[in-house]
């Protein structure tokens, strides 16, 4: 999946991204700074107005709770959604749909993932993937015929990519397509599993691969193309519903397609260029998998503090115990820096920016792994009534396991963050390798960039700064920022000398890189977001201050023992043991060890 | 028979809880999560239901207040009525705006647009005056139906079941007349998405009570606002006797 990521991915110009830039040891402010305000006077109006209606609905009329014990969002309930419109958010406006931008979107999502991500994936199946394809690549025929009805949830979609023996490496699907006699339609075999909404939809994205020939070689080779299906036309059966650990109101079945003839009008994007199709679809609509975890965060942290202000023990409110007081404050970090990145992405998106997916990628391992922890240290705060099923925040948790899993597992993400960021700055040396060969023709160029090596390598600062784009009082956490940025920067490099094209394989070495990513993008998200609070006046500035300044300090802490880790010959011969150890266990079907009892 | 006016007033949403201001001149608004009125509400549901009924071909929403009242108007147009209007107090004016001149400036209105109809909430949550649509009844001399649970339209009469202390009161009432809602009149419908766009294009009017020849200087003066005294500990006692003795010492007896 990395790979043909990579591969199909074709950088025109100096990329604007602020992730890419410091895989090379850059700071490119453009897109960090100042935290962006992309709603007009009107649209800020409009999503104001439509706030309290939505939230009104997940208040008095959704009960999670029963769609949970269900297994099903309750009749009702569907039908109120469609009638709110829930359902065609981001379609334009003459299509049927509420025409919202990707940061409106994102406002409401929230809302929902505080309530309800059964339903939050019941509609996020639907529109953030689902017909999602179509909003990005269909024609103007396909469009018109499929998106009005689909925006009123007169019919539903589904995003139909995962086979048995295909998740993570997407691109080995086996259900084909192939073209009949007669030109006019491709025949579609083949099964997929784990398709949300897979048992309600009518339309179906699926994609199957077909012979393409490739045109400088000559020869036949398997790509995936992308196709709009429609239940009726024939063919198309599912299974029942799967039983889960979460998210149990959301529909999850298996999609057969049996010689389902599908129009070739209905090819979505280029014939061969379904994989592409695919990825966009998934990196388009990551952002709102933050915005709906930082709104999900938010509910069971409000539960957590009320909890702990109200009960008493050892004669005290729990809450003036250092060890709840360090569980509420970490969870109001991992919530902060959660909705500050989904909404600099969406800001980002709105702008017009095409260069966001290794952003997005973080966003999303980051949101699903901060949810956990803020549910899981939910349940603790509240002790023995935060197992209990009344209180909610168990559903909660069992909804959010499947965060990490799901869109791209944080796992691969990693490698998917490292991989590109790795080779744009492979890219970047490369471009100075060739300028090495003519040294007096690139005097200028060659003598910045030894100069500015040299002065990293002895710890020296390369007047890389953020002063000018953050706020004054941030300005010791701007200087970790920086000083973190420059020793990636050297790990970087380092780790491109030191395994060169085989860093593809180390991935012990490319998940640290990546949680060095991960750690150094919250760091510039929650500064430009403290920096503009402050710079308004937010009542609140001063507070947020407090939690940009404790996260910056923490997370250069992790990001220096990563580059620390990398450096280090007892890190290489830890992931040496860790080879072993797996190795072993693979033969022995198990652990290892003998029991301390020998039998 | 063509046009309903319904009041409507943007107050501190019911959830909140509200702080009094440090000087003790009134309640901290600044920040704070503000909606429509919940009485406001059931009248709005209310007017619009009739028109659904086709009793009524125009529904026009009121509010008076600062450009946040507008808002609230919007969420009246979503809900749908046709069309709604601003009338603009602001700044100290609104700070001692109250019953006697909102109901002269709808008063004012009813007969500016000649309503068939005037719903308001039977009350506001943030001073629970209670006297807006009684006044406005009186400066227009026209019948009145307040507290109602149940509206029906019977030719150019009204038939209004009032909730009293004593249980219902069915009256029958003239038209033009004024009708407060109470809580059971109806379960307001919730504004949809597309409702909400369509409510953009809807127009509202804009107008200072001046250009209604109404006079908004207030008779009433706020002195101090405070907060309910936090309730004390009770005590327990064990006989009648120590109850009655108790109750001599605290001087109640």
């Amino acid at each position: 999946y990395c790979l043909q990521m990579l591969y199909t991915r074709c950088r025109l110009g100096e990329s604007q991204s602020f992730a890419v830039n410091m895989f090379k040891g850059q700071i490119n402010p453009s897109q960090v700074f100042p935290f962006p305000s992309v709603l007009n006077e009107e649209q800020t109006q409009f999503l104001q107005e439509l706030v309290p209606p939505i939230s009104k609905f997940f208040e008095e009329v959704n009960d999670p709770m029963k769609n949970d014990s269900l297994e099903k969002v309750e009749d009702s309930t569907m039908e109120g959604l469609k009638e709110m419109g829930a359902f065609g958010l981001q379609v334009p406006t003459d299509l049927g749909g509420v025409g919202l931008t990707n940061t409106q979107y994102a406002r409401l999502v929230e809302i929902v993932g505080k309530h309800d991500l059964g339903v939050g994936i019941t509609l996020g199946a639907h529109q953030s993937i689902g017909f999602k394809g179509i909003l990005l690549f269909g024609n103007s025929a396909q469009k018109e015929k499929y998106l009005p009805k689909l925006a009123s949830g007169e019919t539903l979609a589904a995003f139909c990519l995962t086979e048995p023996s295909s998740g993570s490496d997407a691109a080995s699907i086996r259900t084909t397509a192939t073209l009949s006699p007669c030109g006019k339609h491709y025949l579609l075999n083949g099964g997929k599993i784990w398709i949300s909404n897979g048992g309600l939809a009518e339309i179906f994205t699926v994609f199957a691969k077909m012979p393409i020939k490739d045109e400088k070689t000559g020869e036949m080779k398997d790509k995936i193309t992308a196709f709009i299906v429609e239940r009726s036309f024939g063919g198309v059966t599912h299974g029942p519903p799967e039983q889960k650990m979460g998210i149990k109101a959301s529909n999850t079945a298996e999609v057969y397609f049996d010689n389902v003839p599908v129009p070739v009008e209905n090819v979505l994007g280029e014939v061969g260029g379904g994989f592409k199709v695919a990825m966009s679809i998934l990196n388009n609509g990551r952002f709102g998998m933050a915005a709906a975890l930082s709104g999900t965060m938010k509910g069971v942290i409000s539960q957590a503090v009320d909890h702990a202000a109200n009960r008493v023990q050892f004669g005290s409110k729990i809450h003036t115990y250092g060890v709840i007081q360090e569980k509420l404050a970490r969870m109001a970090m991992l919530q902060y820096v959660t909705e500050s990145m989904a909404y600099m992405i969406s800001g980002n998106m709105d702008s017009g920016s095409k260069d966001y997916h290794i952003e997005a990628a973080i966003s999303k391992i980051f949101a699903s792994e901060a949810a956990w922890e803020v549910a899981d240290e939910c349940i603790q705060v509240m002790g023995g009534m935060g197992f209990m099923k009344g209180s909610g925040v168990e559903r909660v948790m069992r909804d959010l396991r499947i965060f990490r899993i799901f869109e791209g597992t944080n796992d691969i993400l990693r490698l998917f963050v490292a991989l590109n960021g790795f080779q744009d700055a492979g890219k970047h040396l490369k471009s100075l390798q060739k300028a090495m060969k003519n040294p007096l023709g690139n005097a200028g160029l060659l003598a910045g960039e030894v100069t500015k090596r040299v002065r990293r390598r002895a710890g020296l600062s390369t007047g890389l700064t953020l002063q000018g784009s953050i706020h004054p009082e941030l300005s010791y956490s701007g200087d970790l920022a920086v000083n973190a940025i420059e020793h990636f920067g050297v790990t970087i490099e380092n780790m491109l000398f030191k395994h060169g094209k085989n860093i593809l394989h180390e991935q012990f070495v490319l998940k640290r890189v990546a949680d060095s990513a991960i750690d150094l993008y919250a760091m510039i998200v929650v500064l430009s977001r403290a920096s503009r609070s402050l710079s308004q006046g937010h009542a609140s500035a001063q507070h947020e201050k407090i939690l940009c300044e404790t996260w910056c300090v923490e997370a250069n802490d992790r990001i220096m023992k990563n580059v620390r880790d990398l450096k280090s010959n007892s890190t290489t011969q830890i992931f040496k043991n860790i080879k072993a150890i797996s190795a072993a266990m693979v033969e022995n079907g198990g652990t290892v060890s003998p029991h301390p009892l020998g039998f | 028979m063509s046009r309903v006016l319904v009041g409507v007033k943007r107050v501190i949403d019911y959830a909140v809880k509200v702080r009094v201001k440090p000087d003790h001149s009134g309640v901290v608004t600044d920040g704070v999560k503000h909606s429509m009125n919940p009485f406001c509400e059931i009248a709005v549901e209310e007017a619009v239901k009739l028109k659904e009924k086709k009793l009524f071909k125009e529904v026009v929403a009121v509010s008076c207040g600062p450009a946040q009242a507008t808002e609230t108007i919007r969420t009246a147009l979503a809900m749908g009525c046709d069309r709604g209007i601003h009338v603009e107090v602001t700044g100290k004016d609104y700070e001692s705006l109250g019953p006697l001149q909102v109901s002269k400036i709808f008063a004012a209105l009813a007969k500016k647009e000649e309503a068939s109809l005037v719903i308001l909430g039977k009350q506001a949550i943030d001073d629970d005056c209670n006297q807006t649509g009684q006044m406005t009844a009186a400066l227009l001399d026209w019948p009145q139906g307040t507290f109602a649970s149940e509206v029906e339209i019977e030719g150019d009469k009204v038939k209004v079941v009032r909730e009293i202390d004593g249980g219902l009161e069915t009256i029958k009432i003239n038209m033009p007349a004024v009708v407060t809602a109470d809580l059971r009149l109806n379960t307001p419908r919730y504004a949809t998405l597309p409702n909400i766009m369509k409510a953009k294009k809807k127009k509202i009017a804009n107008m200072k009570p001046a250009d209604l020849g109404v006079d908004i200087v207030s008779r009433l003066e706020v002195l101090r606002v405070d907060e309910p005294p936090t309730r004390l500990a009770g005590v327990k006692v064990e006989t009648v006797d120590d109850l009655v003795a108790k109750l001599k010492e605290s001087g109640t007896i």
